[in-house]
């Protein structure tokens, strides 16, 4: 996205619509991600419970992924499985 | 600005600066005013008080334990559309610090008069002007006032200064604490309904309470936005001096006043002269009528802005000047002189013919600053028109060596 000269925004920082956040690709602080061995998870969707980020993707009620645009990559969803199916990788 | 009568439906009244103030915070009837009480701020906030309890003003008074808390009311209650206003002095500002630089940069248009006072430490509840002048570059219009009258019409002229559509900036209205805020002066005090229609309502572009169109006030600003909001700052601050002097005349048009980006006093012919904000110019004043019956040809500039800073008048009317003085009632520890001294030496940089210039550091803490004092200043100058030599560039005036 194009970033707006100081004519174009609104004053003292305003955000004039809500629902902004979705736009923010907050992804872009990551250090490490996470990545996910598929033949190993149980769908316990513990990683699903406990992402601060809402970023664990399901489809038909199991783990389907990661969404990297907003995954800051904390590492809880690693910590926090129970067979140990994520690990955290630079990127 | 004059203090004769304007017009016969005005009432001319003995008050205390404080007083004038409260006074004309009860004709702008703000809708919301959260303050704590500080000496010598105290009765501005006492007795508009004591107008809530009356049922005198419709305003949401929200007494608050801090200064800091009452900044931070005024930044919500202001961001929800409310016509707002708080008070304070020194160690009060000191403390709402944090959040007069939030109100500036969120552009939320807060009234504030403030009681010039000393900050700590040591200790000290008198006059002098380290307080606003720390917050100079804070992002608020500063206007500084000489008396009591001055102080209750900076006050409400504040409220459209600060409203205005292409400024959206926070206003201190200064006075000089005990000097004028105590000092008891016939004040004429213009009809409510004519306080009224001029200050209007006002009305908000967003609020924060409009649940249907939702709208965010203070989120997070990194390196991509931030500096595009200061951006926007700077320009407001250049709006405000070009739309400052527009409203100022709406006001004169209307109450018969004569308000101004600066006070020029006998600057006509003047050879030396003397720059100095609020109280002390009135005593200068005093003086340059002595010197000008001697034959002397001195004259007095009065800032009455000084945020915006009015570069430009004040460069001219320095312009025939051959040896100046600015007077400065704080210090900024290790930089050349006193704020409004440095300040102006700098706007002088791009003129030609400049006048020589000098800095005095005077009244901290309330030190009585005496006729006789700035007498001496105006001999110092004609000494130093006469020779073209300066002996001290920036003078302590009044400390004991």
């Amino acid at each position: 996205m194009k970033k707006k000269s100081w004519k174009e925004i609104p004053i003292g920082g305003r955000i004039d619509e809500g629902g902004t956040a979705m736009e923010y690709k907050t992804g872009s602080w990551r250090t490490f991600k996470p990545v996910i061995d598929k033949s190993k998870c149980i769908n316990c969707l513990q990683c699903w419970m406990h992402c601060p980020d809402s970023c664990i993707i399901l489809k038909d009620e199991k783990m389907e992924g990661f969404d990297y645009n907003y995954c800051k990559g904390c590492g809880i969803c690693a910590s926090i499985c129970p067979v140990k199916c994520i690990k955290m990788e630079k990127g | 600005m004059k203090t004769v009568t304007k017009n016969s439906t005005n009432k001319i009244v003995a008050l205390m600066g404080d007083q004038a103030v409260a006074e004309a915070m009860r004709q702008i009837d703000p809708d919301v005013v959260a303050a704590y009480p500080i000496t010598p701020q105290t009765e501005i906030v006492m007795n508009f008080a004591q107008f809530v309890a009356d049922g005198k003003v419709n305003t949401e008074m929200i007494p608050v334990e801090s200064e800091h808390s009452a900044m931070s009311a005024c930044v919500g209650s202001a961001a929800a559309g409310a016509r707002t206003m708080t008070a304070t002095s020194a160690n009060g500002l000191a403390l709402m610090w944090e959040i007069v630089y939030i109100a500036a940069s969120t552009r939320l248009p807060i009234v504030m008069p403030v009681v010039n006072r000393a900050l700590s430490g040591p200790i000290n509840i008198h006059c002098d002007h380290s307080d606003t002048m720390g917050a100079r570059d804070a992002g608020w219009i500063q206007v500084f006032s000489e008396n009591p009258q001055e102080a209750y019409e900076n006050t409400i002229v504040a409220v459209r200064i600060a409203e205005h559509k292409d400024i959206l900036l926070p206003v201190m209205v200064c006075q000089d604490g005990f000097i004028t805020s105590h000092g008891v002066e016939g004040v004429e005090i213009f009809p409510d309904e004519a306080i009224k229609k001029f200050i209007g309502e006002y009305k908000i572009e967003r609020s924060l309470l409009d649940v249907d169109k939702p709208v965010t006030y203070g989120p997070l600003d990194l390196q991509d936005y931030y500096f595009e909001h200061k951006r926007q700052q700077a320009q407001a601050m250049e709006s405000a001096l070009k739309n400052i002097p527009g409203v100022l005349k709406e006001f004169n048009k209307t109450f018969g006043t004569s308000h101004d980006l600066i006070e020029e006093y006998k600057m006509d012919d003047a050879e030396i002269a003397i720059v100095v904000l609020s109280s002390t110019a009135g005593t200068t004043k005093e003086v340059v009528d002595k010197l000008r019956e001697k034959g002397v040809k001195a004259g007095l500039i009065k800032p009455i802005f000084f945020r915006p800073f009015p570069k430009e008048r004040i460069v001219k009317a320095l312009s025939g000047v051959k040896a100046a003085a600015v007077l400065d009632r704080s210090d900024s520890f290790g930089a050349e002189g006193g704020p409004l001294f440095t300040e102006i030496k700098s706007s002088l940089y791009e003129t030609k013919n400049k006048p020589f210039l000098v800095g005095y550091i005077f009244g901290l803490g309330g030190r009585d600053i005496f006729p006789q004092d700035i007498e001496h200043v105006y001999n110092d100058l004609e000494a130093i028109k006469k020779t073209g030599k300066i002996n001290n560039l920036v003078t302590y005036l009044g400390v004991r060596d």
